[in-house]
């Protein structure tokens, strides 16, 4: 689960990790009124977005009187912000991020991820700060420091006097350094976080160590003990076919194509999408029904495949595993009566029961193309989307 | 011979009082050999219950004792997996099942770590579990899809797993042993510790690996098998089709900082010799392939 910046910085903020002061603000009057009340002259209007690449989208400015705080917080709120990470369509800006002015005398970059070779956290620090660090590793991967953290010793004071004198930080700054870092990585495992990012860090005129941006990703399956992450939840950030899908634990996806897909088991559900691919076809979603295939999960799915204008047809693709295909059979009958529908349908069934619920399918007088293994099921249902 | 689990493997349920324990240890006790296979269960406070016949204990050290299990399965909640692992590690078990989905990823780093220098193996969480056909099976998978033979699976999805193992069946192609080793990013055995095991058995001719986007744990694997194995490998990677940034259903099938796409997966895997496929209705097919040479 992805934040905003000022809710991140909020976070770091209790773990001591300085940050400049900020006020999050919904409309220009509270920018306006949060520019005044931080007072001084210079002010940063933040889109805040769930997306990264705000700045070089235009969502990023610098206001030095507060005219023009009125001026770029106008501008920003409302608009739809695109960057590499939206997608063409980009994404509304609904809140803003106004904070004092820093004058920056060197921007570094320090991260975490989870190394899953490793199963340790680790710390990622590079000179190169503001930039993506896809780039940097890409391009200069000997720019990237690294420290693979022990979870019980933590992230010691050699260890980030060692790296941030590596990354440039001097020798003065050190213990500020330590601070962040220390803090950062705290926030990491206290939090349940599975990416977290302060790019850039800075060090100011006055040599102060500050996190001028933040980011961070939790542990979804973590999020159960901390309501005060899930309290951050932004759905209006989130595809609303993802929320809906959510509330009835179905893992859903959605792609540009035109073929809807219902399938039992994460795997199974990456490989239908690319077997209708395979076979000339373009896959409409990702939607894995998990384990228990109940009427009321399958309908639910139906509904929300619907949902989707350019659906043109739909492949049902259920395993059965424990479950009968008896069951999932009657199930995809009382669905498709349910939501009356009118697209092709393609369902392949396999497992206990098997026979009896492709009679069943047979027998519903619905209009279901039966499928006899996954290659025959995608050819199927790529014809049928065509039209043919 | 199999690896890891046959049919005199004994076995401890953790979770046993719960319902998705009792679904599964039933329908694991009455594949093969299971009667005599599952000979405990575990669930703390409910020491002298007793479930089908199988008795419970208040721990896992007690289960050992009393039966001399020396292997678990664990269906406890997600919240308490991690626990329930570390429980059958200081209890110097063999073998390690996790089949419960949903564990917080810092919960096994610290459980991972705690392993350090132990010898019991994990394998999982979120996970199917492992078959031996017509000996044993430990886990959720349906054991009727799989007939006796000589090819080895090993695989991160459980559907997925179903669907080779189905259509080698169908082809008259019998397993050696068939393991899930699950969708987590930080888990027990990975792909290439199972290669290990399936090369050195001798009732494994050939393996079937099914991977998915996210991670590196396939390349690591190809890149050993191109120097060690001494089998055929049929190799299949989900996910072509998979956008970025974007978490497809299992926690670590994502690719991310444009890391863990399945073309690169694929292109590694065939660069090191490993039979690929990009069709998963073909994996069967390919493997009776390959085995005619």
């Amino acid at each position: 689960m992805k934040i905003h910046e000022y809710q991140a910085k909020e976070i770091l903020r209790q773990y001591g990790v300085p940050t400049p002061r900020g006020v999050a603000c919904f409309s220009v009057d509270e920018a306006v009124a949060a520019a005044q009340q931080l007072g001084g002259s210079v002010w940063v209007v933040k889109a805040q977005i769930h997306a990264g690449g705000r700045g070089k989208g235009g969502g990023v400015k610098v206001a030095k009187s507060l005219d023009q705080v009125r001026e770029y917080a106008n501008q920003i709120l409302g608009m739809q912000l695109v960057t590499h990470q939206t997608g063409a369509e980009g994404q509304k800006v609904r809140r803003l991020l106004i904070e004092e002015g820093a004058q920056i005398t060197k921007e570094y970059y320090v991260g975490m991820v989870i190394d899953r070779s490793k199963q340790r956290v680790v710390l990622m620090a590079s000179s190169e700060g503001g930039m993506d660090i896809e780039e940097v590793a890409a391009h200069t991967p000997e720019k990237i420091h690294k420290v693979w953290i022990d979870p019980v010793a933590g992230l010691t004071d050699a260890e980030t006097d060692d790296v941030a004198r590596k990354i440039g930080i001097p020798a003065t700054a050190l213990a500020q350094a330590r601070t962040c870092l220390q803090g950062l990585y705290r926030t990491f495992v206290e939090k349940d976080a599975m990416l977290a990012e302060i790019n850039p860090l800075v060090l100011t005129a006055d040599q102060r160590v500050v996190a001028l941006d933040a980011k961070f990703n939790f542990d979804s399956n973590a999020l159960y003990r901390h309501a005060e992450i899930v309290a951050m939840r932004d759905l209006d950030e989130e595809d609303p076919a993802e929320v809906e899908a959510s509330k009835f634990d179905l893992s859903y996806i959605s792609l540009d194509g035109d073929i809807g897909c219902l399938v039992n088991g994460a795997g199974l559900a990456m490989a239908t999408m690319d077997i209708i691919k395979l076979y000339g076809g373009s896959p409409a979603n990702f939607l894995d029904v998990g384990g228990g295939a109940t009427t009321e999960k399958v309908t639910e799915a139906f509904k929300l495949m619907l949902k989707n204008p350019n659906i043109k047809a739909i492949l049902v693709n259920i395993f059965g595993g424990i479950m009968r295909c008896d069951v999932i059979a009657e199930g995809v009958v009382a669905a498709a009566r349910e939501v009356h529908l009118s697209v092709p349908l393609v369902v392949r069934l396999e497992g206990t029961n098997v026979e009896i619920g492709k009679k069943i399918l047979a027998e519903s007088g619905l209009p279901i193309i039966s499928g006899s293994d996954m290659a025959d099921a995608a050819q199927k249902v790529v014809a049928a989307a065509k039209g043919k | 011979m199999s690896i890891l689990i046959d049919k005199n493997t004994r076995v401890m349920t953790q979770g046993m009082t719960g319902k998705v324990g009792q679904f599964h240890t039933t329908n694991c006790k009455a594949y093969a050999n299971g009667a005599n296979c599952f000979v405990a269960g575990v669930t703390p406070g409910k020491a002298g219950q007793s479930y089908e016949g199988i008795p419970v204990y208040n721990s896992v050290l007690d289960a050992r004792k009393q039966t001399g299990a020396t292997v678990s399965v664990i269906y406890v909640p997600p919240a308490y997996a991690a626990a329930a692992i570390d429980e059958a590690v200081e209890a110097d078990l063999d073998l390690v099942i996790c089949i419960t989905e949903g564990v917080p990823v810092h919960d096994m780093l610290r459980t991972r770590y705690r392993m350090q220098g132990k010898r019991t193996i994990l394998i999982g969480p979120n996970c199917p579990g492992l078959i031996t056909p017509d000996e044993i099976k430990i886990g959720i998978m349906p054991g009727h899809i799989h007939r006796k033979g000589r090819i080895g699976v090993v695989s991160r999805s459980g559907t997925l797993t179903y669907e080779a193992v189905g259509q080698l069946t169908a082809l008259g192609l019998g397993q050696s042993s068939c393991v899930g080793i699950g969708g987590d990013p930080i888990n027990g055995l990975k792909h290439l510790e199972v290669m290990k095991l399936f090369n050195d058995d001798p009732e494994t001719d050939a393996v079937i690996m099914v991977g998915e986007i996210g991670g590196s744990d396939e390349e690591e694997c190809a890149r050993w098998i191109k120097g060690n194995m001494k089998k055929p490998v049929v190799g299949f990677i989900a996910g072509i089709t998979a956008p970025p940034g974007k978490r497809m259903g299992h926690a670590g099938a994502i690719i991310s900082g444009g890391q863990g796409g399945a073309e690169d997966k694929l292109a590694v895997m065939e660069e090191c010799g490993i039979h690929i496929t990009r069709n998963s209705a073909e994996m069967g097919k390919l493997m009776q392939k390959v085995l005619k040479g």
